[in-house]
């Protein structure tokens, strides 16, 4: 069960004078459960990329693979691939169109053929994934709020029950407090469902709390492809393609230039902290 | 999909059509509509074709991008001539079937027909191919300003239609995401019969109309908040103005102009 991408490229408008590569010769592969940080700077190619995933777009060039069989071939089902990756674009709520938020949800679900019964169960079910409870059912998708139409949006790709749930900048627009609400319920799916999640971004300190692997993308490359801490290593280098590395890093290799014991593998606030009072304590 | 749409598309280069002021192109544009119904011989034609040619060249547009815009009317095209191939009576049938009769004149009619309408939308076209939609209107205000004395709101008009044209693009993609979104929600809008398809663009209507409210609200909120209030006093960052090659724009259609109207006087 994983996602192989073979030497994929992409050219939007090929053949007028508008032509963009958006992608150029990405190869990667999703296993499943992983929780994947897919970061770059505007215009990198990430939205293009997370769209071949679920047959949405076709490669210019190359080939992608799910479970062992390309996706291109004769006879190949789009449909199950989409029930089977789910894809929430950036800006979701700007899809609702229901006239209440329940049978918003049911549309996925509906499509995908299912009896009445599990559809309002998947619905329910979704629903309260996101921390959206029956309170909100009748209401109109309109009239909540901006976060709140984030979650029912999320809901209404996780009601079609994906076994890979990708994520294009959930967060984009969101004040803090919603931000984290969103990541925080993203990181419990992954923990609780156990789905592969892909989580794009454009910012380093979002993720870097959560995820397990960082793809960096920049000019339609995978340039950096890795674990965080060995990714952050390369923290000049993300500065140049107009990316920074989380602020902890910058502080923990200030410290080390100074002579302070402390090691460089260090991406998260809290991790810092217990690391800097343990130097603390040895120095003295 | 939607993206193969070139009617109403600008292209991007640098040609002296490009350069001629926008009231010149509108001109030239009515010139060449008024000399497609002038055109009622086959010289004439030929003097039509000739002169498009002469234009396209001019204007650096690729012949094939200008093609690939009749895509979009090729069934308007295709009904406008099988009725003409028809439904034209005529004293020379060459094909006699059942309740189907082609006659010379028919298949004559239907031939004209098409060249007629193929120019008209390769003309009109190479209009906005050359010209911004911002000097489009500003030609339009400039060029139709007189109107504003018998009280016909020029500005009002230009202005919504600038905004109209500016938000195209901004639809256009607007409905492939949707399109795209609701499809990774297992949306189908390919397969059933007429009903299901008309149903199935609900989930991106609804989206589409909200979003188009939503941005001219946003819109509209941001032009009041810089101050605007319509045309009276407004002035002009680029002052629209003709050139040499405008004089010389206008020389070329009225030659052109003159010489349809001799040969459909003439012949
Ligand atoms: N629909 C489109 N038509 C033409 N070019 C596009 C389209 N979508 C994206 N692009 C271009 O492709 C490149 C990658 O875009 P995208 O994948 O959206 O980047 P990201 O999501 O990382 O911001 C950009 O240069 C962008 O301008
Ligand atoms: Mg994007």
């Amino acid at each position: 069960m994983a996602i192989e991408l073979k030497k994929v490229s992409y050219i939007y408008g090929a053949g007028t004078p508008m032509e963009v590569r958006a992608l150029d010769q990405v190869s990667l592969t999703i296993p499943d459960g992983q929780f994947i940080g897919l970061i770059g700077h505007t215009g990198s190619g990430k939205s293009t990329l997370i769209q071949h995933l679920n047959g949405l777009i076709k490669a210019t060039e190359g080939d992608i693979l799910y479970n062992g069989r390309s996706i291109y071939s004769e006879g190949f089902s789009m449909k199950e691939l989409r029930s089977k990756v789910g894809l929430v674009f950036q800006y979701p709520e700007h899809q609702l169109f229901e006239t209440d938020v329940f049978t918003d949800i049911c549309f996925g679900p509906k499509n995908l053929g299912l009896d009445e019964e599990t559809i309002c169960a998947r619905a329910r079910e979704a629903l309260d994934l996101v921390g959206m409870d029956s309170s909100y059912d009748k209401a109109s998708p309109f009239e909540l709020s901006g976060g709140q139409k984030r979650r029912v949006a999320i809901a209404g790709v996780l009601a079609m029950k994906p076994e890979v749930l990708i994520l294009d900048e959930p967060t984009a627009g969101l004040d803090p407090r919603g931000r984290d609400e969103i990541l925080d319920q993203v990181a419990r799916l992954h923990r609780e469902q156990g789905i592969t999640v892909v989580l794009v971004s454009h910012s380093m300190e979002d993720v870097a709390k959560y995820v397990d692997r960082i793809i960096v993308m920049n000019h339609g490359k995978a340039v950096f492809d890795g674990i965080p801490k060995e990714v952050f290593k390369h923290y000049k280098e993300l500065e140049q393609i107009g990316l920074a590395a989380p602020q902890v890093t910058y502080i923990v290799h200030r410290l080390r230039e100074q002579g302070f014991p402390i090691s460089d593998d260090i991406t998260t606030v809290e991790e810092a902290r217990e690391a800097i009072l343990e130097g603390i304590r040895k120095k003295r | 999909m939607i993206r193969d749409i070139t009617i109403g598309q600008y292209y991007q280069t640098d040609s002296v059509l490009h350069r001629l002021d926008p009231r010149t192109k509108l001109m030239g544009t009515l010139v060449f509509i008024v000399s497609m119904f002038l055109a009622d011989s086959w010289i004439g034609y030929a003097v039509s074709a000739a002169y498009l040619a002469m234009i396209i060249r001019l204007s650096h547009v690729p012949v094939g991008f200008i093609v690939r815009g009749l895509k979009a009317v090729m069934i308007l095209l295709l009904i406008s001539v099988s009725f003409n191939l028809f439904l034209t009576a005529g004293e020379h049938e060459i094909l006699s079937f059942w309740i189907i009769h082609i006659t010379w004149e028919g298949v004559q009619q239907a031939v004209f027909m098409a060249v007629r309408l193929i120019f008209l939308i390769m003309g009109s076209s190479l209009m906005t191919l050359t010209t911004t939609p911002n000097q489009l209107t500003d030609g339009l205000e400039t060029g139709l300003g007189w109107m504003k004395k018998i009280h016909v709101p020029v500005h009002e008009i230009s202005m919504m239609m600038s905004i109209a044209l500016r938000f195209i693009p901004i639809l256009v993609d607007e409905t492939d995401k949707i399109m795209k979104a609701q499809m990774a929600r297992g949306a189908d809008f390919e397969s059933g019969n007429l009903i299901e398809r008309a149903k199935a663009l609900v989930p991106i209507l609804v989206p589409l109309f909200v979003s188009s409210v939503r941005r001219a609200t946003d819109l509209a909120m941001a032009m009041e908040a810089r101050c605007y209030h319509g045309g009276e006093n407004r002035t002009r960052m680029k002052p629209l103005r003709y050139a040499g090659r405008d004089r010389l724009g206008y020389l070329v259609m009225a030659v052109y102009l003159g010489l349809m109207i001799a040969l459909r006087s003439l012949l």
